[in-house]
């Protein structure tokens, strides 16, 4: 590597550093025009699922990827959510945002409950404080009365978006959950690409040296907690007034692992892997699920057979290949 | 400046540091030598909290910090180095240092901010790399330097805090020759209405820069004063025997 190939020569350099690099911005450019023309090929619900999980992903990635916490259970955020906002628009007849809304502040303080709990625990035992109080979540969605137990909350109803527009046409809603998802992943875009972002990169590459620097790091790793809870929530709120359902598979800790699988699969730490990464995953399980069971043995079986050929992910190896961030 | 007494630390019925007292004068630059093992490293870590002393006390400015987290003293003035080099790998040598001078912004919790902000330290930044010179580096990533330029990153990241004082522990382990004079250099220029106290094992650097020295040997202090006096120290020279050191 040369060294006089640096940017620090001529040009007061630093404009390198504002907004977004080019080849991201033409990148989500395109995946939004693609997004505007997808509800046309495909069916609608589809394409919004895999929105859903996508804004599910790339929010666990946050926590995972940028602020270096393995979470195994975001499924409790996810299907909390989805709870809620499905009892909020069926119960209490929320329009869609403000139903989708109470979904994700429950997520939010969810997230700063379990969050300042389990921050103080590194490592495997951090993983496995989430976990267990995802299983206390799923427990309580099992036994408590307004989650309708093994039934879940069925036909929930999608009202009129601010109380004015319609929502009932899937294309209609499509464009709403456009909205929401990709403003979503954008966001958190924005979240790792700010001066929070760095500190909590420095964090995640040597956490003693932040803290020799004057960083308080549980606080940095709190925030980010509650904030990846909290996009995991507005991603699963999304989802129930999608498919009119909030049930026990979205609190069930195989969520939790499905958005791991997701997640390294395309590429941790990366912009895209986590949504590259939900679009493989969903396409499998719709397209494949004839095979009934099988899936679940497919899945693992690409994951493994993923992880063991490129260990950065699909988007991680692409990023290599292309020598930018990705 | 600073002022540990009675500093103990024992691991489990291992004493590692055993009532040290050790008083650093403001403006000065104090070694602290010593074997393999002598505890230096634990001292350290006791001074900054990132050990719990089992007894003892410390004072740092006239204040009482024995029972102040390592993030807190860091933000009083007293700052620390590592041993083993500790810098940001995937980040930039000019973020490294940015890093630190981030902090003078209070705490960084703006998440929905653009990191664009960060670039009103780029110049200032860009002076600390240079400083230790890296400026041919500063777009690489941490991880792609060299060990010695680690540390020198890391000695410049530091100081783009502008502490008060400074621990540095064994800043020159592992560089070539070359770049020990250059952070030599750096470290008296730095001490300038400064304090440092610093491992170092390079005894001639030790002779060269510091106003005092404290012998560690087996967690308690066998001497202390200035350089000829130390090295003429019959146990001294006994411990580094002893030792099976230089
Ligand atoms: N966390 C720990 N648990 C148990 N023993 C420890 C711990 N940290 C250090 N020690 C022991 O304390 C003693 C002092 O170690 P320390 O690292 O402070 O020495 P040092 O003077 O810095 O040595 P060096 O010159 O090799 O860096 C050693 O015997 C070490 O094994
Ligand atoms: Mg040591």
């Amino acid at each position: 590597m040369s060294t006089n190939e640096n940017t620090n020569t001529a040009t007061p350099a630093m404009n390198r550093s504002v907004g977004m690099p080019g080849h991201m911005k033409i990148i989500f450019v395109v995946l939004l025009a693609v997004l505007i023309a997808l509800p046309f090929m495909v069916y609608p619900v589809f394409a919004m699922k895999v929105m859903c999980f996508a804004l599910f992903a790339c929010a666990f990635n946050l926590l995972l990827g940028f602020g270096g916490l393995l979470s195994f259970g975001h499924a409790a955020y996810f299907g909390m959510a989805s709870y809620v906002c499905a009892h909020a628009a069926k119960v209490w007849g929320l329009t869609p945002e403000l139903a989708i809304l109470a979904g994700t502040v429950t997520a939010a303080l969810l997230g700063l409950l379990i969050g300042s709990l389990a921050i103080r625990r590194q490592g495997i035992y951090f993983a496995m404080v989430t976990l267990a109080f995802a299983q206390m979540v799923y427990f309580f969605a099992l036994q408590a009365e307004f989650t309708g137990g093994e039934d879940g909350i069925q036909t929930v109803p999608r009202n009129d978006l601010l109380g004015l527009f319609p929502m009932g046409d899937d294309i209609v809603f499509y464009f709403f959950v456009l909205f929401v998802t990709f403003g979503g992943i954008l966001f958190i875009y924005r979240i790792t690409h700010s001066p929070f972002g760095q500190v909590l990169k420095a964090i995640r590459e040597n956490e003693p040296r932040a803290i020799s620097l004057g960083y308080h790091v549980n606080r940095y790793k709190l925030t980010v907690f509650v904030l990846s809870a909290t996009f995991a929530g507005l991603a699963g709120a999304t989802k129930s007034q999608v498919f009119h359902l909030a049930s026990l598979t979205d609190v069930h800790w195989s969520m939790s692992g499905e958005v791991v699988l997701m997640t390294l699969l395309g590429g941790m730490g990366t912009v895209l892997g986590p949504i590259v990464g939900a679009v493989i995953v969903v396409t499998m399980q719709n397209y494949l699920a004839y095979l009934g069971a099988w899936v679940t043995v497919i899945q693992g079986c690409i994951f493994v057979i993923g992880v063991l050929m490129f260990r950065e992910g699909i988007i991680g190896v692409l990023s290599k290949i292309f020598k930018k961030p990705l | 400046m600073l002022q540990a007494s009675g500093l103990t630390k024992e691991f489990k019925g291992f004493v590692a540091v055993n009532n040290v007292d050790l008083t650093v004068e403001r403006g000065t630059i104090h070694a602290l030598i010593g074997p393999n093992g002598a505890g230096k490293t634990t001292f350290f870590n006791l001074l900054t909290k990132f050990l719990q002393p089992t007894s003892g006390k410390i004072i740092y400015d006239g204040k009482d910090i024995t029972s102040k987290s390592s993030a807190d003293i860091a933000r009083l003035g007293l700052v620390r180095s590592f041993q083993i080099s500790a810098v940001f790998d995937d980040l930039t040598v000019l973020e490294n240092v940015r890093i630190a001078m981030q902090r003078r912004r209070g705490d960084s919790y703006d998440f929905w901010r653009s990191e664009a902000v960060l670039g009103q330290y780029d110049d200032e930044a860009r002076g600390y790399v240079e400083s230790v010179g890296l400026g041919d580096f500063i777009n690489h990533r941490a991880a792609e330097l060299s060990y010695g330029r680690k540390r020198a990153l890391e000695i410049a990241t530091t100081l783009s805090l502008e502490p008060d004082m400074l621990l540095l522990d064994e800043p020159m382990a592992g560089m070539g020759q070359e770049d020990v004079e250059r952070i030599s250099a750096l470290i008296k220029r730095i001490s300038e209405g400064r304090t440092i106290l610093m491992v170092e094992h390079n005894l001639s650097v030790v002779a060269n820069l510091s106003d005092r020295i404290t012998v560690l040997a087996r967690g308690e202090v066998l001497a202390e004063g200035d350089y000829d006096t130390v090295s003429k120290s019959p146990e001294v020279i006994e411990a580094y025997i002893g030792a099976g050191h230089d």
